[in-house]
């Protein structure tokens, strides 16, 4: 299979048509734009047989996805920022209702100021609604991503959402090389949706019931052991995948961290820069490595503690600011995760990349150079902030 | 038959919460908000089944002899097929359950 | 059964009940009426998406469940975009071949506030998009569900929760919203007005709506005893003077054509229909006449409709 150069966001529909969407239901919202764009010329053109909704909000957009997907469709969905929030309603509802529906969340900055351009505070605002949160770094990576989180979520140990996470601009417009797999092993890899209820009037179901407090408890106690018990199953798939196409993923990726005591953690595509970094620090004599949740819902806890093993200082970098909080919300939620299983481990916040700011790998270099020391009001520090 | 829901552990539910026993509302007795009763008097009844019709919870029921009486069951005394009727048939009175 | 013969005219199995006893409305609820009439005509062949309000919370205590149709809630203000998912992955199984080519008639249902107010941008949205799916906004004039907040639907001069008659205030201070003829407005094919005190005008219009192709729009005006101040026995008589004061007339717009179903030789007045009603008793006569001036002018506007648009 040979490699063609191709914008990711256009990769991300091709990867869409290679699943056999049979419903695309979404609103236009830079930077998502390009890949409902081009599903819809598939569409016209015949190349992809599925329904196209042209709907009238972002609310309806998954509205429809989760009407769709009850009726027994496979469904796909994108969106950015103010349209995830606009959803914000109906995320949970998706996942409480166990419809693998797949959103590809093109990453973008929230209003206000108004921003079309990336960082993670859309997502972390949505970090906690039930769906399964994969992430990704590059073209090929979301090509993947996207072929693997249909498999993952129509299965029926899991039949949760997925949402794939791909970092606006920096990543849904770029032009990557991408290699896409046959469409005759996408199709034995992914076999078509089987539901284990559908809307069907031979076999009348009721979806959506209402819980009284002797019941609410348990409805979302087996939901949470859903998406705790994803985490084997997405293994499984990934691993799956790396037999069948040749590229192999892990639900935590690491680079350079055989050796090094000294970690960055970060999410999405702000770990190239990242990587960049630690060659330069490579080259200087300094080894640092770096930790990159590939999975971030459900998290994976297991997973982390086998890469932390060695670290004894690490630094979290993150696109989305505390809000208020102690922390950035991936920080706060590694705090507790370190201190319930006694790590002892420095751990410094750092928060960089909002609303589309380019970091120089320098600044990276610099942080592993200089750690942040607590000197006054914050306990993180905003890197490139003029004060 | 569903069991009461406080016997539910998270594993008797089905995935999603979906209920697929079209209909279990019946288990519910609503009988038990009823404090009047409909009572017909056949002998002015018409069978002209305006009663069936208009019962918001299907409790008036059409028997084999082609009149029509209250599920006691379901029926809420509600008074509608007493207030229908044209002929004046059925009298609500007082339930002494 | 001499009724089942005369219904059958509409439907397939006039003894058959979609909705099974032991749901949770009201006494006198001419709204879980509404519903259980038009399921007649709509049969089995049917799918359901339902907006939060009175008829989803009276069905589906977990574990049990009033339907004996293909159901779905999801929330509050997107069951038209619900239904529209529904329709959309019906159209496209079929199409495919993993469905029975068969009509299955979508149907969205939704209250008078998940229609005309929070519902409102979806409706219009999915009657736009020109989906095959019939969608019912059971009018009660309130929010019911919530205990009888006013919504754009409440007539003027009601009292509800949060727009109640004081010093300073009537009640309800609008007039109400007029959905049908916004959603006549989106030239469907087919929009109707009913109320189930009339079942043979209401059986009429739903064998219509599940015939057309493309969007239908029913909306039912149905007593809610418990908000409008009633006794429960006089839901389906309310309805009544509803129609006959011309308060809420019964008519259609069948591919732009407006008719008025039901025609009566004169109207009674509207204070025959506000005066037993909780809801108005605050409403001084000078109120009322206020009222039925607005009423006239409806009807007379909605008569010239008839005439102007007559093919
Ligand atoms: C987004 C959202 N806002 C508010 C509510 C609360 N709510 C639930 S039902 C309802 C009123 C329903 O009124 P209507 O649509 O007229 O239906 P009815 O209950 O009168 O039949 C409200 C306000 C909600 N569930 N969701
Ligand atoms: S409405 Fe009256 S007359 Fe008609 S069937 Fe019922 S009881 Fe008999
Ligand atoms: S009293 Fe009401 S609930 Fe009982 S049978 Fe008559 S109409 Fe039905
Ligand atoms: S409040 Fe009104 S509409 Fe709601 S269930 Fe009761 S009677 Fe019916
Ligand atoms: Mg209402």
């Amino acid at each position: 299979m040979k490699k063609v150069g191709i914008e990711v966001s256009l990769a991300i529909a091709e990867a869409a048509k290679l699943a056999r969407v049979e419903v695309v239901s979404a609103y236009p919202i830079t930077p998502q734009t390009h890949i409902v764009e081009h599903l819809a010329e598939l569409v016209a053109d015949g190349e992809l047989e599925a329904a196209y909704l042209n709907v009238e909000s972002e609310h309806s957009a998954l509205s429809a996805c989760v009407g769709a997907a009850a009726a027994g469709a496979r469904t796909f969905t994108s969106t950015s920022a103010q349209g995830l929030e606009l959803m914000h309603e109906i995320l949970f509802i998706a996942s409480s209702l166990r419809l693998p529906i797949v959103m590809v969340l093109v990453n973008r900055a929230l209003s206000a100021p108004l921003s079309i351009w990336g960082d993670h505070s859309d997502v972390m605002a949505a970090r906690d609604c039930g769906w399964i949160m994969l992430f990704c770094e590059n073209g090929q990576e979301a090509v993947d991503s996207v072929i693997m989180a249909y498999r993952i979520g129509e299965d029926r140990r899991v039949l949760l959402p997925v949402a794939v996470n791909i970092d606006g601009f920096t990543l849904s417009h770029v032009i990557e090389p991408v290699e896409f797999p046959d469409q005759e092993l996408v199709d034995s890899f992914l076999p078509p949706y089987k539901p284990l209820f559908t809307l069907n009037p031979e076999r009348p179901v009721t979806m959506g019931a209402y819980g009284m407090p002797e019941i609410y408890t348990e409805a979302k106690y087996a939901q949470e052991m859903a998406i705790l018990n994803s985490k084997a199953v997405i293994k499984e798939v990934m691993e799956e995948f790396g037999k069948v196409f040749k590229r192999n993923y892990r639900v935590v990726e690491t680079y350079n961290l055989e050796n090094s005591e000294l970690a960055f953690l970060a999410l999405g595509s702000i770990n190239e820069n990242i990587k960049t970094a630690i060659d330069i620090l490579k080259a200087k004599g300094t080894n640092v490595g770096l930790i990159s949740l590939r999975l971030y819902r459900p998290f994976p806890s297991e997973e982390l503690l086998e890469v932390l093993k060695n670290v004894k200082r690490l630094m979290v970098v993150e696109r989305a600011m505390p809000q208020g909080a102690t922390n950035s919300p991936l920080f706060n939620e590694l705090s507790a995760f370190a201190f319930h299983n006694g790590l002892n481990i420095i751990m410094e916040n750092y928060i960089a990349g909002l609303g589309g700011r380019d970091v120089d790998p320098q600044e990276f270099v610099n942080i592993a150079l200089n750690p942040f020391k607590k000197d006054g009001k914050l306990n993180y520090k905003i890197i490139g902030v003029r004060e | 038959m569903a069991k009461p829901m406080e016997k539910y552990t998270w594993r008797d539910l089905n995935v999603g919460c979906v209920i697929d026993e079209p209909g279990s509302s019946l288990e519910y007795k609503t009988g038990d908000w009823r404090n009047l009763l409909p009572v017909t008097d056949y002998s002015k009844c018409t069978k002209c089944g305006l009663c069936w019709l208009f019962c918001p919870d299907n409790a008036m029921k059409p028997k084999d002899d082609g009149f029509f009486g209250p599920d006691l069951d379901y029926c809420k005394g509600c008074g509608i097929c007493a207030q229908e009727c044209k002929f004046a048939a059925i009298q609500m009175v007082e339930d002494k359950k | 059964m001499k009724i089942f013969k005369t219904l059958e005219r509409y439907m397939e199995k006039p003894d058959a009940e979609y909705i099974a006893s032991g749901h949770r409305a009201c006494q006198g609820c001419a709204e879980v009426l509404a519903l259980r009439l038009a399921f007649k005509v709509l049969g089995k062949d049917t799918i359901l998406a339902m907006a939060t309000g009175c008829m989803e919370i009276i069905s589906t205590p977990l574990p049990l469940t009033c339907w004996r149709l293909p159901w779905i809630h999801i929330a509050f203000e997107n069951t038209a975009a619900v239904a529209s998912g529904i329709e959309s992955a019906i159209r496209i199984l079929t199409q495919k071949g993993k469905l029975e080519n068969k009509k299955i008639n979508i149907v969205g249902i939704a209250g008078d506030g998940g229609t005309s107010d929070i519902g409102f941008q979806a409706l219009s949205g999915a009657l736009e998009r020109g989906h095959r799916l019939i969608y019912i906004c059971l009018d009660n004039e309130a929010y019911m569900n919530t205990g009888i907040q006013r919504s754009s639907s409440t007539p003027y001069g009601a009292f509800t929760t949060t727009s109640p008659p004081g010093k300073k205030s009537i009640g309800q201070s609008t007039w109400k919203k007029d959905m049908p003829k916004i959603a006549a407005a989106h030239n469907i094919p087919y929009v109707a007005t009913a109320c189930p005190s009339y079942p043979y005008d209401l059986f009429n219009k739903v064998k219509k709506a599940k015939e057309v192709n493309g969007p239908a729009y029913l909306h039912i005006l149905s007593v809610c005893p418990t908000g409008w101040r009633i006794p429960s026995e006089m839901a389906i008589e309310y309805g009544r003077l509803a129609v006959r004061s011309g308060v809420f007339p019964l008519y259609e717009v069948e591919n732009g054509v407006y008719r008025i179903t039901f025609k009566p030789e004169s109207l009674i007045p509207v204070k025959d229909y506000i005066k037993g009603q909780g809801r108005f008793r605050h409403l001084t006569d000078k109120e009322i006449s206020e009222i039925q001036d607005r009423v006239n002018k409806d009807w007379e506007r909605l008569t010239k409709l008839c005439e102007i648009t007559k093919a």
